[in-house]
């Protein structure tokens, strides 16, 4: 018995001992879904590095306060913001309509539209039976399912981008749709992505371009802090520098 | 083939400690998720036994739902579902938010999972030990306390073993989905791995071999466990 | 969680117009890898409990290989780790079996389950009486034809009750099927949860069609085992 009561005590003490008080914001919970090189993804150390995790660092480092990267599907990012598992998103999410009905966003992070990578000289003119592979949860899918598939595609959810790639590369898929940039960077510059080649750039207003971090529904405290935190990456020049470590000759801010 | 195994031996030591630290999480989730199940499973099957109508209807939907609903299903639901209820009840009742990690949400949701089937173990294993023993305890002046303790509780977990033991072995195996909802246990690791170093399925069978090696110590140590104290299950194994 | 429902009744249902999704899908998983599993079973059970070590052997290694790891790895490694073979992409026969995300994934399921099936009737067919094997070889009965009229009918039907076991457990094994991107119930429920951001309900819903799948087998088993092992009945 006293056993047993020494144990719900550790175990009670190891759940308050990782109370944060968020309300004033010394901790900022970011979530990111670490499978989207260069944005997001982990070196051969199981660090996680990207684009947008050094915004994320940048931004907590000028607002003084300790960043905590929370890593999840991509799809899991919503419903864990809502969960108040973390406090915001900075996953290469879209600003899109159906999106602002449940959470709010900040002002923009980057913007990049969307295109698909095939096999050099695959012609994706017949689309019939072609199979085509995306991110789940992302706007790619609306796209798929309702543009794609209406066209005969067979469209083909993964829980991870990477994994879009392996079936791409191994043959399962003949085409992957997704961010151009990050298809580019992500894809094509790595020895796995020798032969591919990228498509035209998609417009569609099912897949937006502009991007930004997502925050609960009238966080507008987080939203003032973040947008802040944006401001300052422009005017000391810490987005343009990460934006030519990253993305070399690349314009990703269209400044909407 | 064997550039391979050799190419595969060379990245390994690069990605060693990563590959140690997933197993250790692996580890600490399992044996942490088998702790808070035992509780559970001894809650539930007293819960079960229990002469109040209350508790035996909750018990039996707790066992019944948890049983039939599959373990991925339900950690989802629990995963959101538990930091949902925790930042409501923190926001209602003014505390700070209270954070719960992944490691911790595992645990509470496999803790939980296996709760039900614990409880169903220690029912049988209770209903296995006979009256007259807390009969002769009670006539013997023991409080229902130490009745329980010294003697129900002693006997019954020889009958439970065997049940635990293999609860046990699905619960190891079970670990493995958590990387589905973002822990980094050994099975997301060895593809985090397997990935970046182009020799995926090297890793994926590093990761089976690891599982199998901890399976085996598991089955070494319940058997070592049934011959010291299952004297019920030899005499019927002849 | 109406607007949920009147959306996304038809994938969760049988189809989305593309493929055969949810409800449908689950339950051709779960029977196809089943079956698979029984017959592969059936023979390797027979080899398990045979004197000869050199043929028991293979079939508990196989056995304890499928039973000491994950099915999620075993899925992993039929799914991405064998194609990620250029050996395997060059062949076919191969290429063209292993393309296939069903067909890995059934091939997963059916190794697992046959596994675990093969030690449920070697454990039946060790239990069997041995005065009735007895009684058999005395009357006659030898080799093949033993096995099929005699022990295999017998440990068909002590196995039931673990059987059933096993059948919920496929069941429940089928929501990993996602991960090699076959649509089952589970997929569908996520896409639900990712375009309604709806999770307690996208998912309770998926939760409440596994409980009612599972009730139902369970109530299945039980006119199974009554009807089929009324002779091991004690109470009559």
């Amino acid at each position: 018995m006293k056993k047993l009561v020494l144990m719900l005590s550790v175990l009670a003490s190891v759940v308050v001992s990782n109370w944060v008080s968020a309300n004033n914001y010394e901790v900022i919970r970011f979530g990111a879904d670490p499978n989207y090189a260069p944005f997001a993804y982990k070196d051969n150390t199981g660090t996680l590095v990207g684009f947008e995790i050094d915004i994320g660092n940048a931004i907590c480092a000028h607002l003084k306060v300790r960043c905590q990267w929370v890593e999840s599907d991509f799809d899991g990012l919503v419903p864990s913001l809502r969960a108040g598992k973390i406090d915001a998103i900075l996953a290469s999410v879209t600003v899109t309509e159906a999106r602002r009905k449940i959470i709010d966003f900040t002002s923009e992070v980057f913007s990049s539209p969307s295109a698909m990578v095939f096999k050099a000289g695959t012609d994706l003119g017949d689309a019939k039976g072609k199979s085509v592979g995306y991110l789940q949860g992302s706007t790619q899918e609306a796209y798929a399912k309702r543009v794609l598939a209406i066209q005969g595609m067979k469209v083909v959810a993964y829980a991870d981008q990477e994994q879009v790639y392996a079936d791409l590369v191994a043959g399962r898929l003949n085409a992957s749709l997704q961010d151009a940039q990050q298809a580019q960077s992500g894809f094509l510059r790595s020895p796995q992505g020798a032969g591919f080649e990228l498509g035209k750039v998609i417009e569609s207003e099912l897949m937006p371009s502009m991007s930004a971090i997502g925050i609960a529904k009238g966080n507008q405290a987080l939203k003032t802090l973040l947008d802040q935190g944006l401001a300052a990456l422009h005017a000391d020049g810490t987005y343009a520098r990460l934006q030519e470590q990253y993305f070399p000759g690349v314009d990703m801010f269209s400044g909407n | 083939m064997l550039e391979n195994v050799a190419r595969f031996v060379a990245t390994l030591e690069g990605f060693a400690p990563l590959l140690l630290q997933g197993v250790w999480v692996t580890l600490k989730l399992a044996l942490l998720s088998l702790l808070l199940g035992l509780i559970f499973g001894l809650l539930g099957a007293g819960a079960k036994l229990s002469r109040v109508r209350a508790w035996r209807v909750s018990a039996q939907v707790y066992t019944t739902l948890i049983r039939g609903v599959p373990d991925l299903v339900l950690m989802l639901l629990i995963f959101y579902g538990v930091q949902t209820a925790v930042s409501r009840l923190t926001a209602v009742m003014g505390w700070a938010y209270l954070e719960i990690d992944p490691l911790t949400a595992g645990v509470l949701t496999l803790g939980f999972i296996y709760g039900a089937y614990f409880t169903e173990t220690f029912r049988g294993a209770l209903l296995a030990v006979p009256r007259g023993q807390a009969q002769a305890a009670k006539a013997l002046g023991m409080k229902p306390s130490q009745s329980f303790i010294y003697i129900t509780f002693a006997q019954m977990m020889r009958f439970a073993l065997p049940g635990l033991g293999n609860n046990w072995m699905v619960l190891l195996k079970a670990t493995a989905l958590v990387s589905i909802i973002g822990l980094a246990d050994l099975v997301k690791v060895a593809q985090v791995a397997g990935k970046s170093s182009q020799q995926l399925l090297s890793f994926l069978l590093l990761a089976g071999l690891i599982y199998l090696l901890l399976s085996s110590a598991s089955n070494a140590v319940l058997r070592w466990l049934e011959r010291r104290y299952g004297g019920a299950k030899q005499e019927a194994q002849r | 969680m109406i607007e949920l429902i009147l959306e996304y009744w038809r994938p969760f249902l049988y189809s989305d117009g593309q493929q055969i999704t949810g409800l449908a899908m689950t339950l051709w998983l779960t029977s196809a890898s089943l079956c698979l599993g029984l017959l592969v079973a059936l023979p390797l059970s027979i080899a398990r409990v045979s004197t000869r070590s050199w043929v028991r052997w293979p079939v508990q290694g196989f056995t304890y290989l499928f039973r000491g790891t994950p099915l999620y790895v075993q899925l992993l490694v039929c799914y991405t780790g064998i194609y990620s073979l250029a050996a395997v992409r060059e062949q076919p026969l191969l290429d063209a079996f292993f393309r296939d995300a069903l067909n890995c994934t059934l091939l997963a399921f059916a190794l697992n389950t046959g596994a675990y099936t093969t030690e449920i009737l070697a454990g039946a067919i060790r239990s069997m009486p041995r005065g009735e094997v007895e009684a058999a070889r005395a009357l006659g009965f030898d080799g093949w034809k033993l096995y099929t009229y005699l022990i295999m009918p017998s440990a068909l039907r002590r196995s039931l009750p673990y059987y059933s076991n096993e059948v919920i457990f496929m069941l429940h094994s089928t929501t990993l099927a996602f991960t090699a991107t076959v649509p089952d119930v589970l997929k569908v429920a996520r896409d639900a949860n990712a375009a309604t951001f709806l999770t307690f309900e996208s998912f309770g819903i998926a939760a409440a069609m596994y409980l009612c799948i599972t009730f139902a087998l369970v109530g299945l088993f039980h006119l199974a085992e009554k009807r089929w092992l009324r002779f091991l009945d004690p109470s009559r």
